[in-house]
């Protein structure tokens, strides 16, 4: 298969048709997946790695804190991808996409940040540090509940996904420092990243395995969230189709 | 078999206990809507089919 045709065939998801028929073969699979890693990785970082010799047992928190954190900034990286090919390519299902993204981002953005807070309190003697990290993190919060209020507010919805992508682009900004401040500003109180390519510099193999595992489980059940939401979404906009063919008939 | 989580007992559950909840109240509000708007669609088109 050629390139032009692996790329055809990729837009022939943009069909409401063609995704909800897929997702509804994957998504069983996605959800088994998610369950199987999430609770793999919790319980054995839970009740089967040793306490930190500085954190104590508050180092479990990691499980949670990291595979949240990735999934705020990375859903909203994809709700960037989708929003661009709404605002260049039209597709529907994209910009339903990206509505379905934004509530499964704020949970991810509440719980890094509730987590952190929990941590920070016996580790740093503060629940909250104006901290370029910890600044960062509440702004992109603030962004995705006012993505999710934009979408509401906006009846028309191709001007809300117009609108809210214009929202997304701006959001991104943040999204990025979210990543990248701990690297460019080194007077907050947040360390460094505890994943790196480089082996002096990430966590212990002894937690980082099943860091791992919880990663990947955040990132099974935010496609499957992902894939179930958008397919309500497409269902929600079918309805309205309906309603409005419904009336023009009476 | 619970481990020993020292003085910071009460950190760790609540920290996990929170992440849990709000990742059950995602996971079930999700589905509950889903489940909803696919009843509504299907109550819709069953409507139609009925009136031509």
């Amino acid at each position: 298969m050629s390139f032009t045709e692996k790329a055809n065939a990729f837009w022939a998801y943009a069909n409401p048709r063609k995704f909800l028929a897929t997702t509804e073969r994957v998504l069983p699979f996605v959800w088994v997946l998610a369950g199987a890693c999430l609770a793999t990785g919790l319980i054995w970082g839970f009740f089967f790695t040793p306490d930190d010799y500085r954190q104590g047992a508050t180092v479990k928190i990691i499980y949670l804190h990291v595979p949240s954190a990735l999934m705020a900034i990375n859903a909203w990286m994809m709700m960037l991808a989708t929003s661009l090919v709404w605002l260049v390519r039209r597709h529907h299902v994209s910009a339903l996409a990206a509505r379905a993204a934004a509530p499964i981002g704020a949970v991810m953005t509440l719980i890094a940040l509730i987590t952190g807070a929990i941590w920070g309190q016996p580790m740093w003697g503060t629940w909250w540090e104006w901290d370029p990290r910890l600044t960062s993190f509440l702004i992109l919060f603030l962004f995705y509940l006012g993505y999710i209020a934009l979408w509401e507010a906006i009846e028309d919805p191709d001007t809300a996904a117009d609108l809210t992508s214009v929202l997304c682009l701006v959001g991104s900004v943040f999204a990025l420092l979210s990543r990248y401040a701990v690297n460019f500003w080194n007077q907050g109180l947040h360390q460094g990243a505890s994943l790196s390519l480089d082996k002096e510099e990430h966590v212990a193999d002894v937690f980082y395995l099943p860091l791992l595992v919880c990663i990947a489980g955040f990132v099974l059940l935010f496609i499957a969230l992902v894939l179930y939401r958008t397919g309500t979404e497409i269902r929600v906009r079918r309805i309205r189709a309906l309603m409005a063919r419904e009336r023009v008939a009476t | 078999m619970m481990p020993d989580l020292g003085k910071y007992g009460d950190t760790v559950l609540s920290a996990y206990g929170a992440s849990v909840m709000l990742l059950v109240v995602l996971v079930a509000l999700s589905v509950w809507r889903g489940r909803k708007v696919r009843a509504e669609m299907a109550q819709i088109e069953e409507r139609m089919k009925r009136n031509g």
